[in-house]
């Protein structure tokens, strides 16, 4: 090309991006957008949108470096709410640990964890009534855990044996129970949100009073189900949550490939006209008081909210992959809204109703739970060893099986 | 009637039992849908139970399928076949599987109606035929009405059947029993017998095939408009064709099929879609599995050609009865294509 089809242009470059740092390197988190505890304010909910415009530009923060609660956002919780919230998320860190090393041992095929992201599904199960409906990720494992849902139930899901509620149809982990507000997780990602929206329209267009939620990781924004999903979410006020989990990573891929750069998370709901918050996933009190203020918006038949958790994936994506292969080794441990257990186990021990024993105590009694949970779903069988009748594999199709699944049946000798 | 006013009376009847039935989708709402199957239904049943959606058939299709697992019975419009791919993700991957993957706890009974098929000059975008693409998948119902009465006794089934359901709608004979000739003048339903359509309820059940015309010579099997142009090559070349119209791929009336191939020896399946991986080798296979030892020719297939749906050569491209008749008259020569 010669100069003169350019004149005062500088050659076209194609951006790639890349994170600020990769293995071998230290972690750099000076470009992200935080802010102090308690120092973003906390308007009505009846807040028109346009007066909103500021919270996908700042972080919804209560937990300050102290374990004190500050700020408007402070939901007051008592201290049994606070109690169970922390057993609950240590409750669940402990049941993904068995689980990982379950996997690692055999015994089954696959799994995920949610380490460093328990705060937010198990703040948000308090919040959300069981009869309002969760359309999960595979990472809200929280949600069921907080509510009290069978471990074993869980595990026996895990090891597609005899004794899984869903038959062995699922990969481990996608779980669905209708009875826990729990839809069931599809391995596609994105499609749960434009369904979410539609039980939500489908409950207001019943006059019923339930809300739904929705929940997306920071990678899947970028499909279009998440845009289909804001706009009808916002044409038709529909009750929804609508939750991002930006965890910083989409197994290798770097938030900054699916936009992180350029603008934030939360502040897509604005090109939508929806409230968009922007919260400190790793605080249980804001993502609580975050998580309230949307829900009684979409109970006040306000419509919906956008909320970006922020937050890190401390664990790898899934059993089948290696992070030390694409970021720091350290970036988890040095993350700076720190480890949501940590912070919340602080802010209970600094207001008095909790201690280091009583912490020791609540772990001890996880391992026990987890582990009489598993000991009964073993006795059943780990994966392999155990499975539904094969007559099974031709049921559920069609609410009745038309002419070629009994054929089909026959011809496999069920 | 005709086959919009059927259709429309369809979801006038359904919208007056249950509550539960709501309807949206581009253009559906005050206006009544680009080809008016829609028309009156806002004003009649108020603005939340027939209502305007945004251009994202995916959207639509997810939002449905929430309100199917909610325990509403959702009918979406897709405004053409054509545009139905952007929702092809929700329709496989979670109407089609909800059931199944949930082991019965969510379930999406809702209806996906579509207008579908060439010859109105509609180019790639506004012709398409896509039936085989979820005749393939686990899970799905796909119903093709020829006729008005038909189209709305299966759309009431369809809407009352508790699984998700893709209802292809012949644009071409929404107003008139199109026979496929190009040079001849284009008849209305007024006066058809199968345009007498009651006012009120009733249901056609799904998986039952209707005989168009009775015949010994050879079966035809057609869907669609592809019915009309089968008895008309049928009454052109004077054969004594027996001509089932389908209604319903999914489920299919395999014994309704396979009675008639018994009694005739001879099969012709007709389609306007594609020849390759179309319904019709699904017909063709099911045909010769059951039907081998009465079979004294080979199987005829008469299909759109493996093209785009072109514009200015629609008429090149669209099955007519001149192809079928050949067809028919290569079945009773019994020779191999």
């Amino acid at each position: 090309m010669t100069s003169a089809s350019r004149p005062n242009k500088p050659v076209l470059s194609l951006h790639v991006p890349e994170p600020p740092r990769r293995p071998g390197e230290a972690p750099d988190f000076s470009g992200l957008i935080l802010a102090e505890a308690g120092a973003v304010a906390r308007p009505p909910v009846h807040a028109p949108a346009e007066t909103l415009r500021d919270l996908p530009w700042t972080l919804i923060r209560v937990l300050d470096g102290q374990g004190r609660a500050v700020g408007p956002w402070n939901p007051g919780l008592d201290p049994e709410t606070l109690t169970a919230g922390l057993k609950a998320m240590i409750l669940t860190r402990t049941f993904d640990e068995r689980m990982y090393r379950a996997q690692r041992q055999g015994k089954t095929s696959f799994y995920m964890k949610c380490t460093g992201e328990e705060a937010i599904a198990c703040a948000q199960a308090g919040v959300l009534r069981r009869e309002d409906m969760g359309f999960p990720t595979y990472r809200q494992q929280g949600l069921l855990i907080a509510r009290g849902y069978p471990l074993v139930d869980m595990m026996h899901q895990i090891y597609s044996n005899a004794a899984d509620p869903i038959k062995g149809r699922q990969l481990p982990i996608m779980y669905s129970s209708r009875a826990y507000g729990f839809f069931t997780i599809s391995g596609n990602l994105g499609t749960q949100l434009p369904q979410a929206v539609g039980w939500a329209m489908a409950s207001a267009y019943s006059g019923d009073d339930k809300i739904a939620s929705a929940w997306i990781g920071d990678g899947a924004t970028a499909e279009g189900d998440f845009h289909q999903a804001l706009t009808f979410a916002s044409v038709y006020r529909a009750p929804v949550l609508l939750n991002i989990v930006n965890n910083q990573w989409a197994i290798s891929s770097f938030a900054g490939i699916a936009g992180a750069e350029n603008t934030t998370f939360a502040a897509k709901g604005l090109a939508y006209g929806l409230p968009s918050l922007r919260v400190d996933g790793n605080d249980f009190l804001a993502v609580h008081a975050a998580t309230a203020w949307a829900a009684e918006r979409a109970r006040s038949n306000l419509g919906a909210t956008l909320i970006e958790f922020f937050t890190y994936r401390a664990a790898q994506h899934s059993t089948s992959d290696d992070p030390a292969r694409y970021r720091p080794g350290d970036e988890a441990a040095l993350w700076p809204l720190g480890d949501p257990i940590q912070r919340l186990k602080a802010h209970m021990i600094h207001e008095g109703i909790w201690s280091d024993g009583d912490h020791q105590s609540a772990e001890h009694e996880a391992q026990e739970a987890v582990r009489a949970a598993a000991r009964e779903a073993e006795a059943v069988g780990t994966l392999g060893q155990s499975k539904v009748s094969s007559r099974t594999l031709f049921e559920d199709v069609f609410a009745q099986p038309d002419w070629r699944l009994r054929r089909q049946r026959q011809q496999l000798g069920v | 009637m005709n086959m919009i006013q059927a259709l429309n009376s369809a979801l006038d009847v359904m919208l007056e039992r249950d509550p539960k039935v709501l309807i949206f989708g581009q253009d559906v709402g005050y206006f009544g849908g680009v080809f008016r199957v829609t028309d009156g239904l806002q004003a009649r049943h108020g603005l939340t139970r027939c209502f305007d959606a945004p251009i994202t058939e995916g959207g639509i299709v997810g939002a449905a399928i929430g309100m199917g697992a909610y325990g509403l019975r959702p009918v979406v419009e897709i405004q053409f076949a054509d545009y139905i791919y952007p929702a092809y993700d929700q329709i496989v991957s979670e109407a089609a599987k909800l059931r199944y993957r949930s082991a019965g706890q969510f379930t999406a009974p809702l209806t996906v109606r579509s207008p579908y098929g060439g010859g109105i000059f509609g180019g790639q975008t506004h012709s398409q035929s896509p039936e085989s693409l979820f005749t393939h998948i686990a899970g799905l119902k796909v119903v093709i009405p020829s006729n008005p009465h038909d189209a709305k006794g299966l759309l009431i089934a369809a809407i009352e059947d508790d699984d998700p359901v893709i209802f292809l709608e012949p644009k071409r004979i929404y107003n008139g029993p199109f026979e496929g000739w190009r040079d001849r003048p284009v008849s209305s339903w007024a006066g058809h017998p199968q345009a007498e359509v009651p006012e009120g309820y009733y249901a056609i059940p799904l998986g039952q095939a209707a005989i168009a015309r009775g015949g010994e010579a050879v079966t035809v099997l057609a869907y669609g408009t592809m019915v009309h142009v089968a008895l008309a090559a049928a009454a052109h070349c004077g054969i004594d064709a027996e001509v089932i119209d389908l209604r319903t791929l999914v489920p299919l009336d395999i014994e309704t099929i396979t009675e008639s191939v018994r009694k005739t020896g001879r099969c012709v399946i007709v389609h306007e879609a594609p020849l390759t991986s179309g319904f019709g080798a699904e017909l063709s296979a099911l045909v010769q599995e059951r039907c081998f030892y009465h079979l004294e020719a080979p199987i005829v297939r008469v299909t759109g050609w493996d093209t785009p749906y072109p514009h200015a050569l629609e008429w090149d491209y669209f099955p007519g009865p001149e192809r079928v008749a050949e067809a028919l008259r290569h079945a009773l020569s019994g020779e191999a294509v």
